[in-house]
């Protein structure tokens, strides 16, 4: 730990989490601007970046503003939300399988957006507003479930899966009975994609991380609190139904934001705080690492999507929920041996 | 007059539905060592917990300085009062010195996050409850004694007027358990105000300045060792017959269970010789 102290105020920092928040967040963007030179048509790094410093042609700005970086800040804005509520949600319950994707937020929103693109025939951003209420709702239902006499931990993540279990049923009758071409672009929505996001989408996964984010780091020193148990927190002066009020309604927030931006990716919540604890070596990933992570993650993800597999252009989805089997499996090999 | 910060009245307490305790009053006595003992399930860690606001109490109320303590925001309760809980879980990967450092959660604040005083403190209270040779060892990694002496350590860090122990001396030998209470008696002797659950009543009676016998959920005795403990309230509330004689070491009341198996014994031979 370094502290940096001045009059009297006093800052803590991890080094090594510093250290590994700073690496994720460059291969990222490093990662990022591969992806804003590689295409249809190749534009060499050097016009990317004269055209990002606002000194480009009528070309290339067309295709790095309109086409490309949508596609490029959404991942990276999808990915850094994703990882925050991961960290967040894997501490509040304690649990590692704890996080959005595994407790049913994200299937939730698959549900919200359904019911718009296939019930009320709607598109573009109501589907995202569809998401959202769907992942809010879902997280409400969940919480008021679970609820008894104070939520344990377990039982949250029990509930989560039992509910994702019956969204899971009600999305697949809500595309049964749709018309093929609509069902066909359902099951692509709900695979996770960020292939032709605009800038609508970016400014929900935005406007969603510039809000939530600080305030979930604010309380960031409430959750290391809470990961020693409720009555640990209470005893140090942690006002433990608050702090877990607001960290658990910023975490859906960000999944509900990440969803409507990309769809229910799989897995980067659920990975991306994990290995970034590992690799920073601190019990539990940090805000920012696991942010980084999670934009890190997605970024690398989208450019297998886009170079990496015979087909072209497959959504990032496949990609994450691929890593996200190794990545399940190596953790229960590794879980086994270590005990 | 000698006052009472903290004081507990007319508290119902229970779990889901259960009562353990009705009408349940305590007053702690400032600057007192009180120990709290009675027999199992007779409510003493529930009281401990509720006077630590960690239970809510189902009906009456908890006061601290005057005030209701779940009135005042939860920092400030935990600049003046901190607790020891019984064996809380240990989440892994944590080493000592960071858990003991999270001790000072109520003393930081966003933008002052580890000054000198934080530091100061973090190692008085490692150094009192010899765990600085354990700060770099993974919490889930150590005995259940080294444990119980971090979290001890983590409660310290705290540095509250009042502390609250919950059987501080259970997964330690015997020259540890001792070692713990003289920490305790070193504690009250630097003017905190410290209250314990025991169940050893000789402990209690050698460190306590102040015992509260509970039986059954009520407070049955509340007074120096010397007044309180004898033969009579003993075999009440344990229902334990025994003589209360001078401890030869500090002249305080120790309690001799009366032999029960030669009694049996005796009696045994009785009815087979009738």
């Amino acid at each position: 730990m370094i502290t940096l102290r001045a009059g009297g105020l006093s800052i803590r920092v991890h080094p090594r989490s510093l250290a590994v928040g700073a690496v994720l967040l460059l291969i990222a963007l490093a990662v990022a601007l591969v992806n804003l030179t590689t295409g249809d048509f190749p534009v060499p790094v050097a016009d990317v970046l004269r055209s990002l410093g606002g000194r480009g042609d009528a070309g290339t700005d067309f295709i790095v503003y309109q086409l490309r970086l949508p596609r490029v800040l959404t991942t990276l804005l999808v990915g850094a939300a994703l990882g925050a509520s991961g960290t967040v949600f894997q501490g509040l319950t304690r649990n590692p399988l704890g996080s959005p994707d595994f407790v049913g937020l994200t299937v939730g929103a698959a549900s919200g957006a359904l019911i718009v693109m296939l019930v009320l025939g709607g598109g573009g951003v109501q589907v995202a507003a569809g998401a959202i209420i769907g992942c809010v709702v879902t997280s409400v239902v969940i919480y008021l479930l679970a609820f008894r006499r104070g939520t344990q931990p377990f039982r949250l993540v029990l509930m989560g899966i039992g509910v994702s279990a019956l969204l899971d049923a009600a999305n697949s009758y809500l595309i049964y009975r749709s018309h093929l071409d609509e069902a066909i672009a359902a099951q692509v929505w709900l695979i996770g994609s960020v292939n032709g996001r605009t800038w609508t989408e970016v400014t929900i996964v935005a406007v969603t991380v510039v809000v939530l984010l600080p305030l979930v780091l604010y309380y960031g020193r409430h959750l290391t609190m809470l990961t020693l148990g409720d009555e640990i927190a209470v005893l140090h002066g942690v006002p433990v139904q608050r702090s877990r009020a607001v960290l658990a309604l910023a975490a859906v927030g960000l999944a509900a934001g990440a969803t409507a931006a990309a769809g229910p990716i799989a897995f980067v919540a659920l990975a991306a705080p994990p290995i970034a604890a590992r690799l920073s070596r601190s019990p539990r990933a940090g805000v920012l690492p696991a942010a980084a992570m999670g934009a890190a993650l997605l970024t690398a993800g989208d450019w297998v999507a886009q170079h990496a597999l015979p087909a072209n252009d497959v959504p990032v989805g496949i990609v994450t929920a691929a890593l996200g089997g190794v990545y399940l499996s190596w953790l229960l090999f590794f879980q086994r041996r270590n005990r | 007059m000698i006052g009472s910060r903290l004081r507990a009245e007319d508290l119902t307490l229970g779990y889901d539905g259960r009562v353990v305790a009705e009408h349940l009053g305590v007053q702690i006595t400032d600057g007192s060592f009180t120990v709290i003992v009675g027999p199992n399930a007779c409510g003493k860690s529930t009281l401990l917990k509720a006077l630590a606001r960690i239970l809510k109490p189902q009906a009456g109320a908890v006061h601290l300085d005057g005030k209701e303590i779940m009135s005042y925001p939860s920092k400030h309760v935990a600049r003046q009062l901190g607790m020891l809980p019984q064996s809380p879980s240990v989440p892994g990967g944590i080493v000592v010195e960071e858990l003991v450092a999270r001790g000072r959660f109520a003393h930081q604040r966003m933008l002052k996050q580890w000054s000198a005083e934080d530091e100061a403190a973090v190692a008085d209270a490692m150094r009192l409850t010899e765990v600085a040779d354990l700060a770099d060892r993974f919490v889930d990694e150590l005995s259940g004694g080294q444990r119980q002496r971090v979290w001890l350590a983590m409660a310290l860090a705290q540095q509250t007027p009042i502390l609250l122990l919950d059987e501080p001396t259970t997964f330690l030998d015997l020259s540890h358990q001792f070692e713990v209470l003289d920490l305790c008696a070193e504690l009250h002797e630097d003017g905190r105000t410290v209250v314990a659950v025991l169940h050893d009543l000789n402990h209690a009676c050698r460190y306590a300045t102040e015992l509260i016998v509970m039986k059954a959920g009520t407070v049955l005795a509340q007074g120096p060792p010397a007044e309180v403990m004898t033969a009579e309230l003993v075999e009440e509330v344990f229902a334990m017959p025994c003589r209360v004689i001078d401890d030869p070491e500090t002249g305080t009341p120790m309690v001799v269970p009366a032999d029960r198996r030669r009694r049996r014994l005796s009696r045994t031979r009785q009815a087979a010789t009738a």
